[in-house]
């Protein structure tokens, strides 16, 4: 009692002979079957090479396209060459040219023995199956394919929507359940003889001929109808990506394919002397009768996928450059903008940056340039303050810095003053979280000792940056978390509005705010509003404050913080 | 219609280019041409260089060491003996001309020619002496491995941006010495201030930032060079560089982004330019005016060099292996594992 192995072989043929002459010569015969495409050259020198093992044979040469037919010929035909020549097989092994064995083959022989009459074969409802290409999952049993997917992609295709259109449908052989899976399988004997000896072989053969990817359905639907004794799997580690094609294994895998405990892999990079010259050595410690646990692996190709197809959120670099369409992640971590807050309280930031261990900014876009948290011409990542150099690309400054500073919440004061170009950005970012008070820019300019003519144009500016900056927050295509007040609401119970920003920002701070922020003195803000009005202009982003507010005053100072248990 | 125009277009500006380097051959004289050595299936790689003997050494082992086969080298009049040099190389095939750099449009007439000639089928590193390519796993896989890779996943061009990289302290402090590894005195890089917009005509990104623009081009930052690259193909004779290796025409080569989220394979070119030759190089440019848009750069490098500026900030990242730079976000494996 042995297993046998059938191998297809279309390149790098040195290796299929290493790993051929390793099984063999451990008393486990082999079939080859060569591509036809393989020129003699090459082919010649590989049974030349292989003459001195008696258990090796080469079976009848067929053309292989893949997705097509020519694979399971091949296949049926490598198959009775075993059947036929080796009485003492009792499994039959589907390998490639690029397998490996990862464990002794006598562990392999002995697993088997113990499991004599069990047919491992991935053989799973086309519902059941995530990974087909192009889309077709029940069609490649109803539809026809005569063209190559890969040499006549357009013909391919075409072909493919004129049956839809048409509704051709074809009849799927009675008593057949189409059922796919891995081609690399290990049948029994007596299964593989039913297969290949069954009175309506030629109608099957017919049928799966005109089968898209017929190789990992057609083994696979006929191993139902003969066997109840099927564990649904491969017992050689195989991992395909998002196109569909293997992936490769390299010498760098060496201790992870080790601790996988899989008994083949594939498919092995040609070069990866290492990995052949360490599983192909005949003194192998053997391992215990361990079940294959490719666990880990499963979970590097996995990832590696996602990153392929869903990237790192909040990246952008120079193979990652998502369109503007697309809404999530834009940027990479949760955000806080503040507008107005710098103006009203005193040394907002810093009040901030002790309430919540958050790192506060300043104007990230002033004028004058960024106001980093703690000052400085750079800040994480190298970011330069510059102006200039930040103005070249606003939006792009602000997902690099957010990028380069994951891990630590972000905070900066936003104004009118400020260039407004990242307002559209911030606002359709679900990452930002933007609190606004409405019309404390006013207050800088009520301290400031300048002309009232100069004030009157400013505010005048400023009132329109900010309403159209308004205008889009409040736009329908806003996905940030955005909380508006005016002015005279804000001062009026300042806390309430803070604790719910600052609960939202994190859990890192529990304990309630024992201390507001400084609010400056806004005596005489009121009378500043009503010379404005006196002067033409209409002031209304701040609400309604009352000309004369001197009996708000000491109230506010007297105002205990703000406390709820 | 519009983009039915716009292809034909873009044909005929390829056209014009393999017509450029046609004309262009025979300003090439063929020094050493050791091409029949050039196996099928050879990686190869091609420079265009001027006085740069200094580098040479360390370049060569370093491109031998990752797997490359073959180097196609044009030297540009050089007269500190790096013909010399690299006439003594078996693996070098070397032409050498004395006509103008700006106007074979920085080279890329001059190598668009040899390619064509030489390297149809073939893998191809197009790079300058002061760039080093990493990728992923590049620590334990040779190059072929990466274009075996890509092969199989049907990818024509990979992208390698262009990572500045600078020593600490003045750029003379350290001296560096032939063969030596320009990564043991220049090893730091900004990690995170780059800046990217894609071109829509040639459908490339096109990114800038770094120190360069940081420190030299922050009063005219459109002006601060471009950092994409694309320098590794599988050539064919049909192909040509457009804008240095920034971009190529058919403009399907330069789709080496995912703009749907994802993130395809890329690499770094890590650029060791900052070394202590780094003052006379410019000066040397400078007066040659062979550089792009009036060698602009380089008349802000000198600008800004006479006061002998640090590079170095507190933000600097120190640079330690690709694994780094690919968590930076500089670089990614893609879906290779």
């Amino acid at each position: 009692m042995t297993v046998g192995f059938v191998m297809l072989v279309h390149e790098e043929l040195h290796r299929a002979e290493q790993v051929a002459r390793h099984w063999a010569t451990q008393d486990c015969p082999v079939v080859i079957h060569v591509d036809r495409r393989v020129p003699s050259a090459k082919h010649d020198p590989l049974v030349a090479s292989l003459a001195d093992l008696p258990n090796v044979k080469f079976s009848r040469r067929h053309r292989c396209d893949w997705g097509g037919w020519s694979l399971v010929a091949a296949t049926q035909d490598a198959c009775e060459v075993m059947l036929e020549s080796f009485d003492q097989v009792s499994h039959v092994f589907m390998a490639s040219g690029s397998c490996l064995p990862l464990r002794p083959v006598e562990e392999l022989k002995r697993y088997l023995a113990a499991r004599p009459q069990t047919n491992f074969i991935e053989s799973v409802t086309t519902d059941d199956v995530p990974w087909t290409v192009g889309g077709l999952d029940w069609e490649r049993f109803t539809l026809r394919f005569p063209f190559s997917w890969k040499r006549h992609r357009k013909l391919f295709d075409k072909y493919v929507e004129l049956q839809r259109k048409f509704k051709v449908k074809r009849v799927i052989p009675e008593g057949l359940v189409p059922h796919m899976g891995s081609q690399w399988w290990c049948l029994t004997r007596q299964t593989l003889s039913a297969i290949l000896a069954d009175p309506r072989r030629r109608e099957y053969d017919r049928y799966f001929a005109r089968v898209w990817i017929p190789d990992e359905s057609y083994f696979q639907t006929l191993v139902r109808k003969y066997s109840n004794n099927v564990e649904s799997r491969s017992l050689t580690l195989s991992k395909f990506d998002f196109q569909g094609k293997p992936h490769t294994f390299y010498d760098d895998h060496l201790q992870l394919l080790r601790r996988s405990d899989c008994f083949v892999a594939r498919k092995i990079w040609a070069r990866a002397d290492r990995l052949y010259a360490t599983f192909l050595r005949s003194n192998h410690t053997l391992m215990q009768g361990t079940e294959p646990n490719p666990g880990k692996i499963d979970r590097i190709f996995a990832k590696a996928v996602e990153r392929r197809t869903q990237g790192r959120d909040g990246l952008y670099m120079q193979s990652r450059f998502p369109g503007s369409g697309v809404d999530r992640g834009k940027t990479c971590a949760a955000y806080s903008i503040f507008e107005g807050f710098s103006d009203i309280f005193e040394n907002f930031e810093d009040w901030l940056g002790q309430a919540v261990g958050a790192r506060v900014h300043g104007h990230l876009y002033a004028p004058e340039g960024a106001q980093f948290s703690g000052g400085g011409e750079t800040s994480s990542g190298a970011l330069p303050s510059n102006a200039r150099l930040r103005d070249y690309n606003p939006c792009g400054y602000l997902t690099a810095m957010l990028w380069s500073t994951r891990g630590e919440r972000q905070c900066f004061m936003f104004g009118p003053r400020d260039n407004q170009y990242i307002s559209w950005m911030v606002a359709t970012d679900p990452n930002a979280q933007i609190s606004v008070i409405t019309g404390a820019w006013a207050v800088p300019l009520f301290k400031s000792n300048r002309n009232f003519a100069d004030i009157r144009r400013e505010a005048a500016w400023l009132q329109k940056v900010e309403s159209e900056h308004l205008e889009i927050l409040r736009s329908n295509h806003t996905k940030a978390r955005v909380r508006i007040w005016t002015m005279a609401d804000f001062i009026e119970s300042p806390m309430e509005p803070l604790q719910a920003i600052i609960d939202e920002i994190g859990a890192r701070n529990v304990r309630r705010l024992a201390e507001a922020p400084r609010m400056v003195d806004l005596t005489g803000f009121g009378q500043f509003l009503q010379n404005l009005k006196n002067q033409g202009m209409h002031p209304y982003l701040m609400g309604d404050f009352p000309t004369n507010n001197e009996p708000d005053r000491p109230r506010k100072e007297q105002r205990r913080p703000y406390l709820v248990r | 219609m519009g983009a039915w125009r716009d292809k034909y277009r873009m044909r005929w500006r390829r056209k014009y280019r393999l017509f450029r380097a046609f004309r262009r051959r025979r300003e090439l004289t063929s020094v050493q041409n050791r091409t029949k050595q050039v196996r099928k299936g050879d990686i190869l790689l091609f420079c265009t260089m001027r006085n740069e003997k200094i580098r040479l050494a360390y370049f060569l082992k370093y491109y031998r060491d990752l797997g490359v086969n073959h180097f196609f080298f044009v030297d540009n009049d050089s007269d500190d003996g790096s013909r010399e040099f690299l006439l003594q190389q078996d693996d070098v095939s070397l032409w050498t001309t004395k006509a103008s750099y700006r106007r074979a449009r920085f080279g890329v007439d001059w190598l668009n020619w040899l390619q064509r000639k030489y390297a149809h089928g073939h893998w191809t590193l197009v790079v300058d002496p002061d760039e080093f390519f990493v990728f992923p796993f590049c620590d334990t896989r040779p190059v072929r491995a990466l274009t075996d890779w890509l092969d199989a996943s049907s990818i024509r061009s990979f992208s390698a941006m262009l990572l500045d990289m600078y020593p600490k302290g003045a750029l003379d402090a350290q001296p560096y010495h032939e063969g030596q590894d320009p990564m043991e005195i220049a090893h730091w890089f900004d990690s995170g201030n780059y800046m990217i917009s894609k071109n829509d005509v040639i459908g490339n990104l096109w990114i800038q930032g770094g120190p360069r623009m940081r420190a030299f081009f922050a009063d005219k930052p459109e002006a601060a060079p471009a950092l994409n690259k694309i320098p590794l193909v599988k050539w064919d004779r049909s192909y040509a560089y457009y804008s240095s290796t920034h971009s190529l025409l058919p403009r399907s080569l330069n789709h080496v982004y995912d703009e749907s989220g994802g993130e395809k394979a890329s690499g770094v070119l890590l650029h060791a330019k900052f070394l202590d030759t780094f003052s006379a190089k410019a000066a040397e440019e400078l007066s040659r005016r062979q550089h792009y848009s009036g060698s602009q750069e380089y008349k802000a490098y000198h600008t800004r060099l006479r006061d002998n500026p640090d590079l170095w900030c507190k933000w600097s990242e120190k640079y330690i292996n690709w694994r780094q730079l690919e968590i930076l976000g500089l670089m990614s494996k893609g879906n290779w594992a």
